[in-house]
């Protein structure tokens, strides 16, 4: 049986351990071993990105060792792929890591990027019901080039109708601090793309980042709105026999 | 924090809750992005486009030294004259010393981001001397003393009401909201300018070095006007405005000009030598490029940023910024707003008092997508707030936040354990309905959110459980 390890993100592991869970069950169902290194934390992306490269290198480099004897890593979030895949080589350069942390970034994949480009599965035999759009995560979209991956398994979930949302590729507003020290503009963003979700009637917003659908989330039930969210390996994970 | 972070948050925050300004903005640049995008699909190859002016960009900012002077000489050779003036005070002095000596009493101006920059129009009628903007937009703007809300659509903000409530309140001859009537009356206003003007200042979009000539782009012909009728014409550029040949221009104009509005090219595009020859019977008397650094040699001398330079200001990342879209271009409190500002002007004007800019960004990469000559805009925040933080411009509680956080990441018991009581009081101050109160030390994300739902354990815990089950 081939083998992954989960990468799963500090915000996924203390706030939507869901995600990951349905993760694992779908990994498990397409036929993979999934192993859990349990001394990964965090791969230093809020530090990284405030500009505290001191305090994320230090995370980045244990990142390296917790995965060292890892073969394909699995992570739910195209962001937390994007800090090692991307920026590692980057925050470590000039460093004894740097090398090991670039090839190390190679064997680190986003969910639906898994699926489709490495285990070449579209069809992971979900069934979900509902009217579905899905939001183009940025750093999915932008920094690991993944537009048709996600919405190829969709398309491939039986019973689910995938409507196309306006301003798919419109970033929603949560950029990590962003959305704490600029929380009005955070909040307007989440707004705007709160109210192209509406405009869809889709039962659920879905995408391939917790953390966006988290924001969003948060903004659709402030606004008492009727579309929900959930993260594709969510809805990926439900079948007839078990639906969500 | 500083002032202009203070301001910075306050109009931020007034914007973002501004639905109308929201609407203004949204219907005028969704007006702009379908036109870009029909006028992309003009290109054979965007892509490859896009390669050859960074390059082209890239070997004349890493050789700017050779393209400058190359250019003055043959500015020098056609009669023009060449000032270089190290920030804007020296710019100010020159051009208003030169107006001194002619006894200019007007000056006709086009659109000229870097006149903004060193605050020329203000300057200059400080000294008694009437500046007309020229640009619609412009004059629009200037009639309200307001800044350029945008760089390249002065006057976004506004609706066709708004102005035709200013015209009306300012030229008087014109009272209706017709677009074709508004701008009749702002033509009626110029052209008396036009013709009594001593002075005509321009900006350049390029400084072409081989034949020593200005190019200048504009929709409205105001440019081309204010150059032929003065006696004196006084072009203002920023030093990396150079590109090297002619034949550049092929690629340039189209790429300014679709990225901008979407246009195959913009209806003027006029390339200007120097001084009318004394074969010639039109065109100024006296030429004079300022050619402007202002910090921009700073910048040249920082190899990871230096791209910065390559700019051609043609507003694309502005339009598609979510950002911009939300707060609007007088919130930054800048010349240049947008991703372009928030990455340049810490470098111009300091990282103590800009750096806030640099945060004020989801990094969604919106603005590196669609940059024709490509900067890599987003990643430049990313290294706008490293030099931050390494310069100790951050505060101190910040620091401690990141090394507290360094320290908990550092082992995963530490995480298991300071997640578990951090969730555990979450689901207490919400289950108490504090939150968003002074108790809840998430307000700052409630306030904006209904406040989430916390799990009772975390995926950790759940793992081990199950690996125990089976067992």
């Amino acid at each position: 049986m081939p083998k992954v390890s989960l990468f799963i993100p500090c915000f996924v592991d203390q706030l939507t351990p869901e995600v990951g869970l349905d993760m694992v069950k779908v990994l498990r169902r397409i036929g993979y071993d999934v192993d859990f290194p349990e001394n990964q934390t965090c791969c230093g992306q809020p530090a990284f990105n405030s500009g505290y490269w001191n305090d994320a290198r230090v995370l980045a480099e244990r990142f390296v060792d917790v995965f060292r004897s890892s073969e394909n890593i699995i992570c739910p979030s195209g962001s937390c792929t994007t800090m090692v895949r991307n920026f590692y080589p980057e925050l470590l350069a000039s460093t004894p890591k740097h090398d090991e942390a670039t090839k190390l970034g190679q064997r680190v994949f986003e969910f639906s990027e898994f699926l489709i480009k490495v285990a070449k599965v579209s069809d992971v035999g979900a069934s979900f019901p509902h009217r579905v759009a899905y939001h183009d995560a940025c750093h999915a979209l932008r920094e690991l080039h993944l537009k048709n991956e996600p919405r190829e398994l969709l398309k491939h979930v039986r019973n689910l109708e995938l409507v196309e949302m306006p301003y798919s590729e419109d970033c929603c507003g949560f950029g990590g601090t962003f959305a704490i020290k600029f929380n009005m503009i955070s909040g307007a963003m989440g707004d705007t793309k709160a109210g192209n979700a509406e405009k869809t009637s889709a039962e659920f917003l879905t995408s391939t980042d917790p953390s966006c659908l988290m924001h969003i989330d948060g903004i659709l039930r402030q606004r008492k709105s009727n579309v929900r969210t959930i993260h594709l390996a969510q809805i990926l994970a439900s079948t007839a026999e078990a639906p969500r | 924090m500083t002032t202009a972070a203070q301001d910075f948050l306050r109009s931020a925050a007034e914007k973002s809750a501004n639905l109308t300004h929201r609407h203004i903005l949204r219907k005028g640049i969704d007006t702009y992005n379908s036109a870009v995008t029909r006028g992309l699909s003009r290109f054979m190859n965007w892509e490859a486009a896009r390669q050859k002016c960074h390059e082209i960009k890239f070997e004349t900012i890493n050789h700017l030294d050779r393209y400058l002077l190359e250019f003055e000489q043959h500015v020098k050779e056609r009669g023009g004259h060449v000032f270089w003036a190290q920030n804007g005070e020296d710019a100010r002095k020159y051009i208003a010393d030169l107006a001194k000596r002619h006894n200019v009493r007007t000056i006709v101006k086009s659109k000229s981001m870097v006149t903004e920059e060193i605050h020329l129009a203000a300057a200059l009628e400080a000294q008694d001397i009437k500046v007309f903007e020229t640009d619609l937009g412009e004059f629009i703007v200037q009639l309200r003393g307001e800044p350029p809300y945008h760089i390249l659509t002065p006057a976004m903000h506004l609706t066709r009401d708004d102005i035709a409530a200013l015209f009306k309140e300012k030229l008087g001859d014109v009272d209706t909201n017709d677009p074709g009537e508004l701008v009749a009356a702002a033509r009626r206003a110029l052209r008396k300018a036009f013709f009594s003007a001593e002075m005509g200042i321009t900006g350049a979009n390029f400084l072409v070095a081989e034949s020593g000539m200005i190019a200048i782009t504009t929709n409205e012909g105001n440019a081309d006007l204010g150059v032929s009728l003065p006696k004196i014409h006084v072009a203002v550029a920023g030093i990396e405005k150079v590109i090297p040949r002619m034949q550049d221009l092929a690629l340039f104009w189209p790429m300014v000009a679709t990225s901008g509005t979407g246009q195959p090219i913009s209806c003027y595009n006029t390339l200007i030598g120097g001084p009318r020859a004394p074969n010639e019977f039109a065109g100024p008397e006296e030429f004079h490029v300022v050619l402007l650094d202002n910090g921009r040699t700073d910048l040249l001398a920082d190899p990871e940023q230096r791209d910065v330079l390559h700019c051609i200001r043609c507003g694309a990342c502005l339009n598609v910024c979510p950002v911009y879209r939300t707060i609007g271009g007088h919130t930054y409190g800048t010349t240049y707003s947008g991703p372009i500002g928030s990455v340049l002007t810490p470098h111009l004007r300091g990282i103590h008092e800009f750096n806030h800019l640099s945060y004020a960004s989801s990094l969604c990469g919106a603005c590196t997508d669609v940059c024709p000559v490509k900067i890599d805009l987003h990643h430049h925040l990313l290294h706008n707030r490293r030099n931050a933080v390494t310069a100790h411009e951050r505060p101190g509680s910040e620091g401690s936040e990141f090394k507290m956080f360094r320290w908990v990441m550092q082992s995963s018991a530490r995480l298991a354990a300071s997640g578990a009581i951090g969730r555990m009081t979450m689901r207490a101050i919400y289950a108490l309905g504090l939150a968003g109160t002074f108790f809840d030390p998430t307000r700052k994300w409630t306030k904006m959110h209904a406040a989430p739902k916390i799990p009772r354990e975390s995926f950790r815990a759940q793992w081990k459980h199950a690996q125990v089950e089976k067992k």
